[in-house]
């Protein structure tokens, strides 16, 4: 620690090429921490679905194709299967198709049961939910993206669903209430989600009828997951609506894996970023210590042995990568809000940003050692005689 | 002036291998930001390509009113007749029109690469299917037979997806089917999906009374007003009628916007800090030749010279790393075959295309930070204090 002074001084030797290489290194980690916090949120999607208790039972052959719904007797009749609800996709939208409405007709009993404290709702709006046919539980945040109101007509489109009463995809709902998920990355996934009842969709609707898009199941046991999906999907093999059970976190890796090679092309991005970044500050360390030739013989000669002018190069490095690297990492965690607005539903809470602090340490002797090793090695006799 | 300039810049770049460290700082350093550039927008590009110049302006697709896309689409048998009936359809030399009944479906097929299950498109198609996609060349095997369950593959789709070689058995929904052959389209979108007969697809998905779109060939490109005012003044419809390259356009719109987004900014976060590299190196330059400079200016050279003498430096080798960086992406990348999850929940396979646009793009990118890096250390060679600087060597 007492060298610190004598190690800062030498990194200011030269203003003006330390403070490039600082801003290039800020630069690298605010790339890194952006970077890696999108590649980890693509490669476990899971970690904002609630619970490892919770499987989802699909259509097997197509993920577009409905299931009948009398499949949820015999499925709540699964020894393991605490409760059983079942969901359709809207494909909703508000006013204008970029509007998009995550709208869901839901079964209110068993959603409400299967997601037990997980949402937040007053139970007078959820006695006004249950008492209205064409009520609807809209979420905080979309309640106060549109300005919309308790009380409100809620006048939805369908891409998908065409109603009975008129044969337009039109559909309208009363917003009696609001909710919210406890958990925090969970409301970021619901943020655009509408509940609506499932009666009112069954009946409205025109084609299509008696058939639901998936069932969701909590389990009593979270270690049993595979031995249960394999005992729904057994009760449907070999009929023409065979089904595919498997836990809601796999489900939600399986769909974003779908996305391709997000994780690739983010990797070579980064690795792009830091063989620049490695070149880049290696080269300015080389020629730092270049320059410095001269002064660090004085240094040997005043007694510093050779281990302690390696441990002054490095320690230079470390000060010089790793306050830039932390200053880029805390830039990414300020710029992260902006970024989940383009990637909106993907949970970007687990950040990177830890990590790249160890990256900095290894960048930081990857550029240090060579010149390091060059400073221990001089000749202090040679290196005086030397005038560079 | 220009015989002080040629002067000057020749020896700064005849003795740029004497400063071949820090020089390669700013090669290699803009060499990483254009070919990651470069790279990204290939993908985008490439994506493009095969999605929005899909189809051809005298083909039409028919949606049912307010469905988007085709996935959510549906219509009946009799809407497909009424359809059928509409002005402006080609006849084929038997006089019915020129209309293919679609009905689309996606089904699980893993991906090679990975093992993971993938959503591909299987596409029922009518019984005009040749006529209507002139285009589509069977490669490899043979066209699948109506009424019995085969299929044929996209070529796309054959490389990305497993089992999908012609002759191999896919297991779709309590049956199999066959796949007999592999087909083209000019590599447009449908080289992602599997083709089958429209009635076959319907019954096996237990759809039999519904279609998703009905697709046309037109007399002509301007016979669509005709034929979309004739469907849409129908009361007895309620359609929605496109141009195919206006609906592939709309579906691969959302997708190419958001890789360019992400393409530019990170090229620009990275320019930044090349930006500083660049700087870096040129400063040290101009210090290195400090003497050099300050005694060219005593015997009468002026500070125009030097100063552009230090940019074109700067620019020479921040060309040259542009260069090195478009060449790696097209060497790496051009053509490299990916897919990913297009607008309709269903893969694409696309293949990154680096364009001459794209190279120059990043030339001129490469160009720009060499300019902005090594404006500053040019100033400065050009305000060096003669005598100063002759006396501190």
């Amino acid at each position: 620690m007492k060298y610190l002074p004598l190690i800062w001084a030498s990194l200011w030797r030269k203003k003006l090429r330390t403070i490039f290489t600082l801003m290039s290194i800020v630069i690298a980690f605010l790339l890194y921490g952006v970077l890696q916090t999108v590649n980890h949120a693509f490669e476990n999607p899971g970690t904002g679905v609630s619970g490892a208790d919770k499987l989802i039972t699909t259509n097997r052959f197509s993920l577009t194709l409905l299931l009948p719904f009398s499949f949820k007797q015999q499925i709540r009749s699964v020894p393991g299967v605490a409760e059983v609800t079942w969901i359709t996709w809207f494909g909703a939208y508000y006013q204008e198709s970029k509007n998009f409405v995550f709208a869901l007709p839901i079964d209110t009993d068993t959603y409400f049961n299967l997601h037990k404290d997980e949402f937040i709702v007053s139970a007078d709006q959820m006695t006004a939910f249950r008492n209205a046919r064409a009520g609807a539980l809209v979420n905080v945040a979309l309640m106060k993206k549109f300005g919309w109101r308790i009380g409100d007509k809620l006048p939805l489109h369908s891409t998908i669903w065409t109603n009975k009463a008129d044969g337009s995809l039109n559909w309208t709902f009363d917003i009696v209430g609001t909710f919210d998920a406890k958990d925090p990355t969970q409301a970021t996934q619901q943020a655009s989600t509408v509940l609506f009842h499932y009666e009112l969709f069954d009946e409205g609707r025109s084609f299509g009828k008696g058939q639901v898009g998936w069932y969701e199941e909590r389990i009593d046991d979270p270690a049993q997951s595979a031995v249960v999906s394999a005992r729904i999907d057994a009760l449907f093999a070999n009929s023409p609506n065979e089904t595919k059970t498997q836990p809601a976190k796999d489900f939600a890796i399986a769909f974003i894996k779908q996305l391709g090679d997000v994780g690739f092309v983010l990797r070579a991005i980064l690795g792009a970023v830091f063989f620049t970044l490695l070149f880049l500050t290696g080269n300015t360390m080389m020629q730092s210590v270049r320059e410095r030739i001269p002064e660090l013989a004085v240094l040997k000669t005043l007694g510093f042995t050779d281990g302690k002018v390696l441990g002054l190069v490095i320690g230079e490095s470390l000060l010089l990568c790793v306050s830039a690297a932390i200053a880029g990492l805390a830039l990414s965690y300020a710029v992260m809000p902006i970024v989940a607005l383009g990637l909106s539903g993907i949970d970007l809470s687990h950040g990177a940003q830890p990590l790249g602090v160890g990256v900095a340490v290894l960048l930081a002797l990857i550029v240090g050692l060579p010149p390091a090793v060059r400073a221990m090695r001089l000749n202090v006799v040679d290196a005086l005689m030397d005038k560079r | 002036m220009f015989k002080q300039l040629f002067a000057v810049s020749w020896m700064s770049l005849s003795t740029l291998p004497q400063r071949l460290g820090s020089s390669s700082v700013i090669v290699i350093g803009i060499a990483g930001v254009v070919a990651v550039l470069v790279s990204v927008l290939a993908m985008a590009t490439g994506f493009r390509h095969t999605v929005a110049d899909s189809g051809r302006p005298d083909r039409v697709i028919v949606l049912r009113g307010g469905s988007d896309a085709e996935l959510n689409s549906n219509l009946t048998r009799e809407e497909i007749d009424i359809i059928g009936n509409a002005p402006g359809l080609a006849k084929d030399a038997a006089g019915k029109a020129l209309l293919s009944d679609e009905l689309l479906t996606v089904v699980n097929v893993p991906k090679i690469a990975t093992g993971s299950d993938s959503n591909i498109t299987l596409r029922g198609v009518g019984l005009q299917l040749l006529k209507v996609r002139p285009e589509l060349t069977i490669v490899e095997g043979r066209m699948f037979r109506p009424a019995v369950r085969e299929l044929i593959a996209g070529a796309g789709a054959a490389k990305q997806f497993r089992g999908l070689k012609v002759g191999s058995v896919l297991h779709l929904r309590n049956a199999e089917w066959t796949v007999t052959g592999v087909f083209s389209t000019d590599g447009d979108i449908h080289e992602s999906e599997l083709l089958a007969d429209v009635d076959t697809v319907g019954s096996a998905i237990g759809r039999s009374t519904g279609y998703s779109s009905a697709v046309g060939l037109l007399t002509g490109a301007d016979a669509f007003d005709r034929f979309k005012d004739a469907l849409t003044t129908d009361p007895q419809l309620k359609v929605d009628v496109e141009r195919e390259p206006e609906y592939y356009a709309a579906q691969s719109k959302q997708l190419t916007h958001f890789i360019n987004i992400v393409g530019n900014t990170v090229a620009l976060i990275m320019a930044i800090g090349a930006m500083f590299g660049a700087l870096n190196t040129m400063y040290t330059a101009v210090d290195a030749r400090g003497l050099e400079i300050a005694t060219l200016r005593a015997i009468g050279f002026g500070a125009a010279p030097i100063l552009l003498s230090v940019m074109i430096e700067a620019l020479a080798l921040s060309f040259l790393g542009g260069v090195l960086g478009g060449t790696l992406a097209w060497l790496f990348f051009n053509g490299h075959s990916v897919s990913t999850l297009g607008g309709a929940f269903a893969q694409v396979v696309f293949k990154l295309t680096v364009t001459r646009t794209l190279l120059i793009e990043g030339v001129l990118w490469a160009c720009a930070i060499g300019v902005l890096g090594g404006l500053f250390p040019a100033l400065r060679a050009a305000r060096l204090p003669v005598a100063q600087a002759l006396r501190a060597a």
